[in-house]
């Protein structure tokens, strides 16, 4: 069957996601950006929201299963509070999310009840490298065996909370192929940056350059042990995840430049009323719509097993990452002059919008 | 509820039957009724009407539920927009001319089932499910009324002495308008509905649609239209002079009220169909893009999916960027279609299927031609064909402009003397 409407336990995490967003993570999403800081209530706030908890079960200490159609959702309505926000928020999950999905089941005892059981605490994941042909396929990072023990060299970007993370899932290449391994704080040889990234969006979310020269690990905190893991189910994840943020961020536009354009008068009528404005408007409402639809079907794949799932996760993710530069870009255009004073939103929306063209690994469902 | 993307086995069986006849019937003959235009393809409509008849459907627009017991079959949902939105995709995979000419009740049925009475519903529409082939049409359009549709001229005054409809007007691009109207041996008898109106003075309050018999005295089809795509479907300018219809053929109320009621009975025959225009687009795009990436595979160009953006080729981008609008639009459809069979109101969802469909059909057939160079031009390949095909899509049933306005409104919460 197909159907378009979240279940009554989707429902439920949407309209509180929802009103999180709107009552904490907006409002303090201008302060946050210009003062590079996020309040700690407001990050405890959202992760007692319990999206990861409720991802993870009983066993590990949560109380329900991973569901990437939930997770999308759920980040598609934070985003549209704030994404710096939200992706602080669900921080941990990019070191959970792993472990839960492709993790031995000593590593999933070692770390799942002390997340999700505790209050947020800084677990993270490196991905991204700082390259302008960055490929998560064919990584810099490399791990090499020897002697019964990885050693991992390379140097990782804009990895979130990595000065006080308590471990970090460092992702490399091994013979070809993208693994990841947990690396606890103080391993030797791991350095943090002591200067954060200064990026053109993203302010708020504290992230860091992560260098690892001869990170000797023992052979256990390879994620998914002897056997590893498959990294394409974790790539997916992180796709279908930035997708669905970036379908969030691009509705903030959209409904903060729609708002605007009915009250905004020109030449004696309101701005919404000529057809340049409104058609923009409905072409941004259809877009969103349409790659909402890609996200979730692409989740649902995700949950259900499909073999297509990994293509329909990076279809999703490319086309929501054109649509969400293509609708904040108008959300500016509609508020004129004043779309491009810092006072509103949506030159942050902008400026956040393009980065889901290359910043998949920030956020997993 | 939930969220599921699982295609139904019903409708997966319905497009795995219908393929083999586009491959068997429809693409073998594609080029011929493209370039003869206004020649019937009699074998496939007799196929088809026997094939329809066969399952039950009247191949109309209207849906057929066919759950076995529909009062105590209640676990299962109905499907039936989702299964006409399917086959109308796959016939057009095959050829869209064609499908527009499957015989059944198009525009015309559609009509009288938005906003005809059951007595009306059950005179007019049974005659799709008998012996021969047979058709109806749906004539708003004038020389000077396309877009504002509340500018048609055509009149309908009642007779009071013989308590008949007297016609008189001139429809152009009435889709199928020959088949329904003209009597041909192999054809049942069809009707086409007429937008009129009863009285000038109350603009869209006074504007009904009334069923026409075919062989009806003083109608006659004018000209049949030469055009870019679609040669396969007859397009019809129909004069009526003095056309005298009975009384009871009028959809809706004979007399006028202050409402608009007429008028909202065609724009929910549009809140059906605009869905429906978009998948027979969709089956289009869908074609061009299949034939693309197979050309580009016996040349030995492979799409690699998966690598970021700027290490593709232009060739791969285009190709990622056509599957993404190609699925998306999809299930846009899908999710208009899906409300209807759930009785929530599309309006919205229907009119953004179609602007999404209008754009992208275009965009992937226009594309597609592009890349293929000298193969995409020819007339060896079809693909030149489905290029012209295909924008008409986001032309009737509301120009892409139209279905803009149609969304901008619902969202601004505008009427349309707010937003013109
Ligand atoms: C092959 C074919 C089959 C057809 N079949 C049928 C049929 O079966 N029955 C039927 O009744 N009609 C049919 N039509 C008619 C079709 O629906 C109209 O052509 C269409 O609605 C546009 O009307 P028009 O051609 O008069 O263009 P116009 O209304 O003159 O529009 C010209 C341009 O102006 C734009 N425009 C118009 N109004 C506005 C506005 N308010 N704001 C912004 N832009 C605007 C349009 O988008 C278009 O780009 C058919 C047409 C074709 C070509």
């Amino acid at each position: 069957m197909y159907s378009f409407e979240p279940n009554e336990e989707q429902q439920m995490l949407i309209d509180a996601m929802g009103k999180y967003a709107v009552n904490d993570l907006r409002p303090a999403a201008h302060d946050a950006e210009e003062s590079r800081e996020l309040p700690k209530k407001l990050i405890g706030k959202g992760w007692e929201l319990g999206l990861l908890q409720a991802s993870t079960p009983e066993a590990y200490g949560g109380f329900g299963d991973r569901s990437a159609v939930t997770g999308a959702l759920a980040i598609e309505e934070m985003a549209f509070g704030d994404l710096a926000g939200a992706l602080a928020v669900m921080t941990p999950s990019l070191f959970a999310t792993p472990i839960l999905l492709a993790g031995t089941e000593a590593q999933k005892q070692e770390y799942l009840p002390k997340i999700v059981g505790g209050n947020w605490s800084p677990y993270t994941a490196a991905l991204i490298e700082f390259n302008f042909d960055f490929d998560p396929n064919a990584l810099k990072t490399s791990a090499k065996l020897s002697d019964g023990t990885y050693v991992l060299n390379g140097e990782k970007a804009f990895v979130p909370f990595a000065k006080d993370a308590e471990a970090i899932i460092v992702y490399a290449d091994l013979d070809g192929v993208t693994q990841g391994f947990i690396v606890p704080k103080n391993s030797a040889g791991l350095t943090i940056s002591a200067e954060r990234e200064k990026l053109m969006g993203l302010n708020a979310l504290p992230m860091y350059r992560v260098k690892l020269e001869d990170v000797r690990l023992p052979a256990e905190n390879r994620l998914g042990g002897e056997a590893g893991h498959d990294f394409e189910l974790i790539l997916a994840s992180m796709r279908v995840a930035s997708a669905s943020a970036a379908v969030g961020v691009a509705k903030a536009s959209f409904e903060y430049a729609k708002q605007y354009a009915k009250e905004r008068d020109a030449f004696g009528v309101k701005i919404a009323q000529k057809q340049a404005i409104a058609f923009m408007l409905a072409e941004m409402i259809t877009e969103i719509e349409s790659m909402r639809l890609m996200v979730w079907e692409a989740a649902w794949k995700l949950d259900n097993g499909k073999d297509d799932s990994a293509i329909a996760a990076y279809l999703a993710n490319t086309g929501a990452a054109d649509m969400a530069m293509m609708v904040t870009d108008r959300g500016v255009q509609i508020l004129g002059g004043h779309g491009y004073i810092r006072e509103h939103p949506v030159e942050m929306f902008l400026r956040n919008g393009r980065g889901f063209a290359m910043l998949v690994g920030l956020a997993i469902v | 509820m939930s969220i599921e993307f699982e295609n139904p086995k019903p409708i997966v069986q319905m497009q795995t039957m219908l393929q083999s006849v586009a491959e068997n019937m429809m693409r073998p003959a594609s080029r011929e009724f493209d370039e003869c235009e206004h020649s019937i393809p009699w074998d496939y409509v007799e196929f088809m009407h026997t094939a329809m008849k066969a399952v039950g459907g009247g191949g109309g627009l209207a849906p057929v539920d066919d759950r076995t017991n529909v009062s105590t079959d209640v676990k299962r949902p109905p499907i039936g927009y989702q299964k006409l939105a399917a086959q109308i995709e796959m016939l057009a995979w095959g050829d869209v001319g064609f499908y527009l000419i499957t015989p059944g009740g198009g525009l015309g049925a559609a009509a009288v089932q938005a906003a005809g009475s059951p007595e009306q519903k059950a005179k007019f529409l049974a005659r799709f499910n008998e012996d021969k082939p047979t058709y109806a049409a749906m004539c708003m359009t004038e020389a000077g009324a396309g877009s504002d549709t509340s500018a048609i001229r055509t009149r309908a005054v009642l007779d009071e002495s013989t308590k008949e409809w007297i016609i008189n007007g001139e429809k152009i691009f009435v889709t199928g308008g020959d088949k329904s109207f003209t009597e041909y041996e192999k054809l049942g008898k069809g009707f086409i509905v007429v937008w009129a109106s009863i009285d000038p003075t109350a603009g869209r309050s006074g504007m009904r649609a009334f069923v026409v018999e075919s062989g009806t005295k003083g109608v006659s089809i004018v000209k049949l239209e030469h055009k870019l795509g679609i040669r396969a479907s007859d397009t019809a300018v129909i004069s009526l002079v003095d056309a005298r219809v009975p009384y009871d053929n009028v959809l809706g109320s004979p007399t006028v009220e202050t409402n608009t009621k007429g008028f909202k009975g065609a724009m929910a025959t549009f809140d059906a169909t605009r869905p429906l225009v978009a998948a027979s687009g969709i089956g289009v795009a869908r074609a061009a893009l299949e034939f693309l990436k197979e050309k580009l595979k016996e040349n030995g160009v492979e799409i690699r999916y998966g690598l970021p953006r700027n290490k593709l080729t232009s060739v791969e981008r285009d190709v990622i960027d056509m599957d993404i609008q190609l699925r998306s639009a999809w299930l846009m459809v899908l999710k208009a279609v899906w409300m209807a069979d759930n009785k929530k109101p599309n309006a919205l969802e229907s009119s953004m299927s179609k602007v999404r469909a209008g754009d992208i059909v275009t965009r992937i057939t226009q594309k597609a031609v592009e890349i293929m160079g000298p193969l995409g031009y020819s007339r060896e390949f079809l693909l030149e064909k489905w290029f012209r095909d295909a924008k008409i899509t986001d032309i009737y049933e509301g120009t892409g402009q139209i279905n803009r306005l149609v969304v901008a409104r619902q969202i601004l919460g505008y009427t349309g003397a707010e937003l013109r």
